[in-house]
């Protein structure tokens, strides 16, 4: 129905395209010469005719469904469990319901079919509206000769403008989507307890309303939620992968700008690129049935108890995956140092490694530290590895032979399967994700900063 | 220390490092190999199923078929006491215990299997079919060799008497192995033999179509403004710092906006492709947003200036010629962008995309999984025939992926103009 709705309002722009065209033509009679080629008459009258009835449409269908709950919820105040109540009505207007038919659900699903179908006509009825109307004023634009190019480039010019926005409207969702639920979550849980607190075992504030929370029950929360473990869990994984990452990938870096031929930079460089290019479940499939129980038995062998969900492992993948991301920043930075600085190194009698080690990385320093941090970054916001390789109980060590949990394991963890909203479990992967969000907003901007610095100083 | 011994220790020195740079270069190129290499040997097997061929007798009496047998009574028919009494044929049993196990060498479908190839076959009535039946995983993996057979019975999955049908087979030549047409056409299943990627590849399909829809018109415009219209001013500045931040942020966190804001607010439907589409446009946007101003930039002044000269519109000059000059830079940016999106899959677990979901997605709005999901959910199972099933959904995943970045550096070398 909506699809039939979309394709009638692109069918009436696209003939308004032809009817604007052809007007414009009928115009030019005598001394009267037109304004603008006759086809931007027509552009004018499609755009006219199309955008304004699109935004209403796609306003309308966005909101309808919440709407009409919203109407539909209202009238059944004394309900408990509003949300499994609606659905219920959902489904038994859809005919697939399978349980007891309340009285209350025959009500509100009779109401539902109602706004409905109300909603539905007034949506067809507006469209149609708009689009008669802005085609009417279109149109009278159109006879009096108007500047059409001119009006046709500055509505392109705003709907250019507004697609620039939804980077600034996404920014917006993140935040508004985690600081809301982690607001709640905060109500629930003091902030230090959260920050501060040792003891991560969300699953005892399994399924129970947060505005219902007795203080017995409270106190039993306030220690549930400690994410220490977790913090000191994601930088212990992400230390072992840039461990991993760090000397391999700045030395291939070093080697591919300073040292390699021309054919060979031409084959490898794209081959260890291969590496940022494979998911990262592959990766994580890799780590937990392969590099795991590798380890596992290797520690066997040596009488070393590992476990199989090791942090090494989930480590050692993820810094495997990280390389590319500092090799290749890091050859391009080195490839910017201005080759006078080498020249001047080498006339003074040193080696290529000498040249290298002392003069060009202390040049190439601030950028290389930025895309250490970039991959920093990634590496604490990688969630699939860590998934799959790393374990799920949150305990504090610093050994890599055992298994450690993270922030995005976490998330998943809580967020998989049905969760129900307004459980301080629920909300507490929100304000982990807001963490997790600051933290790597923090570390882009000062890798981006660093970079930046560094570039302009030898463009 | 002599002159001599020093300029030998650097030279030392010089020949180390270089062999450090040798040695990560390799290593990295090792990884890869392994990585490929690891998942080829592991998923290859996949791609073939076992099959046991049964002599079924085209018993009418046992289809409980009341009147006259025509095509469409056939097609309503209940295949399955047909099919249970031709498969215990093939060893005899001692009692209901050993029956279950014969039964149990077949996969839990060889009723439809039966009954798709004699549904169509009327004139065969009372003759005796052979039909080549999917064989159970555990038969499966032990004729592909992936079961060792030497462990003490209690360890292994099957049972010496099915042993000892299968060797039976085996010397019948009744085992035969089969191109795995139902990997590709299948939806999900308990049952590894029977799982397919039908519907992840489907649900892939319909999540990648609807990112595309979304994120190239908008980033191509969107990068249009920046690069040729926007003024400097804060509000521009502001829309490339958010655009640089944006790309940065990890994908979970695109995961957390999709089910706080489209899921809870606007109340979209969960598990579908839609859902997963919105959700990964808005992380791909601005990642194909900073190739495209890329490929914008690197038209040359001169072609506006001409363009200008003779009297062309700003818009004109934008839309007739920089925006088709940089096309390529643009498609290929995009592609590549559609491959992150393709092999994305966190974002998509915590948008219910890990449901269970046996039927074939047809429309967006269906529950579906993904082909990196798939991954995720196979892997988590303990059936050694979902190793090899996991393994070969990531050798397509990766076939896409490596189609997708051809295409891309294609179109870049192709078409492409080299300016200077």
């Amino acid at each position: 129905m909506n699809l039939l709705l979309l394709a009638i309002i692109l069918a009436f722009s696209l003939s308004s395209y032809f009817f604007g065209r052809s007007e414009a033509r009928k115009l030019v009679t005598g001394n009267i010469k037109l304004n603008a080629l006759p086809a931007y008459y027509g552009y004018f009258l499609a755009l006219w005719c199309g955008l304004p009835a699109l935004i209403i449409f796609g306003g309308w269908s966005l909101f309808e469904s919440t709407i009409i709950k919203t109407l539909i919820l209202s009238d059944f105040s004394n309900i408990q469990s509003r949300d499994l109540f609606y659905e219920r009505t959902l489904s038994f207007f859809n005919g697939n319901f399978s349980g007891e038919i309340t009285n209350e659900i025959k009500v509100a699903s009779e109401r539902y079919a109602y706004l409905n179908n109300l909603a539905h006509n007034s949506k067809i009825a507006l469209v149609a509206s708009a689009i008669i109307a802005s085609v009417v004023f279109a149109y009278k634009k159109i006879k009096n000769n108007n500047k059409a190019r001119d009006d046709v480039e500055k509505i392109l010019k705003i709907l250019l403008f507004t697609s620039s926005l939804v980077a600034i409207l996404t920014t917006l969702g993140i935040i508004a989507s985690l600081l809301f639920e982690s607001i709640k979550f905060f109500s629930t849980i003091n902030i230090i307890d959260f920050l501060f607190g040792t003891s991560w075992s969300p699953q005892r504030a399994f399924v129970r309303d947060a505005s219902t929370i007795t203080p017995e029950e409270f106190l039993e929360l306030k220690d549930a939620f400690g994410s220490v473990p977790l913090f000191a869990g994601t930088a212990f994984i992400a230390l072992i992968a840039m461990c991993v990452a760090v000397p391999i990938g700045l030395f291939a870096g070093i080697y591919l700008a300073e040292y390699a031929s021309t054919s060979v930079r031409k084959y490898s460089k794209p081959i260890i690129e291969i590496l940022a290019g494979i998911p990262t479940v592959v990766y994580g499939f890799f780590a937990a049935l392969t590099v795991g129980p590798f380890f596992r038995s290797l520690g066997e062998s040596l009488g070393l108890t590992v476990s199989s969900e090791s942090a090494l492992a989930a480590g050692l993948i993820m810094g495997i995956m990280i390389i590319p991301y500092i090799s290749s920043l890091s050859d391009d930075i080195i490839n910017s140092v201005p080759q006078s600085l080498r020249e001047g190194s080498y006339a003074i009698g040193a080696t290529k490694s000498e040249t290298i080690k002392k003069v060009v990385i202390p040049a190439a320093l601030p950028g290389i530290i930025g895309s250490i941090l970039l991959a920093v970054s990634r590496a604490i916001g990688e969630t699939m590895i860590v998934v799959m390789a790393a374990g799920l109980a949150a305990n504090l060590t610093i050994n890599p032979l055992e298994s450690t949990t993270t922030i995005t394991t976490q998330i998943v963890m809580i967020l998989v399967g049905d969760q129900e909203f307004d459980s301080p479990k629920t909300q507490a992967a929100f304000a982990l994700g807001l963490t997790l969000f600051i933290a790597t907003l923090f570390l882009n901007y000062i890798a981006l900063r660093v970079v930046k610095k560094y570039r302009e100083k030898y463009d | 220390m002599t002159k001599e011994e020093r300029l030998k220790k650097r030279y030392n020195s010089e020949k180390r490092f270089k062999f450090y740079g040798i040695l990560s270069v390799s290593l990295a190129m090792i990884f890869v190999l392994v990585l490929i290499q690891n998942i080829v040997s592991k998923g290859s097997s996949a791609f073939s199923r076992t099959t046991i061929e049964v002599d079924i007798i085209y018993n009418a009496n046992l289809l409980e078929i009341e009147g006259p047998i025509t095509k469409e009574a056939l097609n309503n028919a209940e295949f399955y006491d047909l099919s249970v009494e031709s498969i215990l044929k093939i060893f005899p049993s001692q009692n209901a215990k050993e029956e279950r196990q014969v039964l149990r060498l077949f996969s839990p479908d060889f009723e439809y299997e039966v009954k798709r190839v004699l549904s169509k076959k009327p004139n065969k009535i009372n003759d005796i079919v052979p039909i080549r039946l999917t064989a159970s995983d555990d038969v499966d993996q032990l004729n592909k060799g992936n079961f060792p057979r030497d462990l003490p019975e209690d360890r292994r999955r099957v049972s010496n008497f099915q042993l000892n049908i299968y060797d039976n087979l085996v010397e019948q030549d009744k085992i035969g192995k089969k191109f795995n047409d139902y990997f590709f056409t299948k939806g999900d299943s308990r049952d590894p033999e029977l799982a397919g990627i039908g519907g992840s590849l489907m649900g892939s399909f319909f999540t990648i179509v609807i990112c595309l829809i979304l994120s190239f018109p908008i980033a191509i415009m969107a990068s249009i403004y920046l690069e040729e219209f926007a003024p400097k001013n804060k509000i521009t500045d502001f829309i490339e710092i958010n655009i640089n931040n944006l790309a940065a942020v990890p994908s979970i966190v695109y995961g957390l906006l999709g089910l706080g804001i489209l899921l809870s607010v606007m109340e979209f439907p969960r598990s579908t492709p839609l859902v997963a589409g919105i959700t990964l446009s808005l992380m791909t946007l601005p990642r194909i947003i900073i190739p495209c101003r890329a490929s914008l930039k690197a038209v040359p002044p001169s072609i506006r200036e001409a363009a200008l000269s003779v009297g062309a519109s700003k818009f004109q000059t934008v839309f007739h010629h920089v925006v088709p000059l940089a096309m390529p830079g643009t498609l290929s940016g995009t592609i590549i962008g559609l491959a992150q999106a393709l092999g994305e899959t966190a974002p998509l677990i915590l948008i219910g995309m890990v449901a269970f979901v046996v039927d074939i997605p047809g429309t967006p709005v269906d529950p579906s999984a993904s082909l990196p999901v798939q991954v995720f959910l196979w892997s988590e199972q303990a059936e050694r025939g979902f190793v090899e099933k996991t393994s070969a959904t990531i050798m397509m995943l990766l076939g896409f992926l490596i189609v997708m970045n051809f295409i891309a550096v294609y179109l870049r070398q192709k078409f492409e103009k080299k300016w200077n």
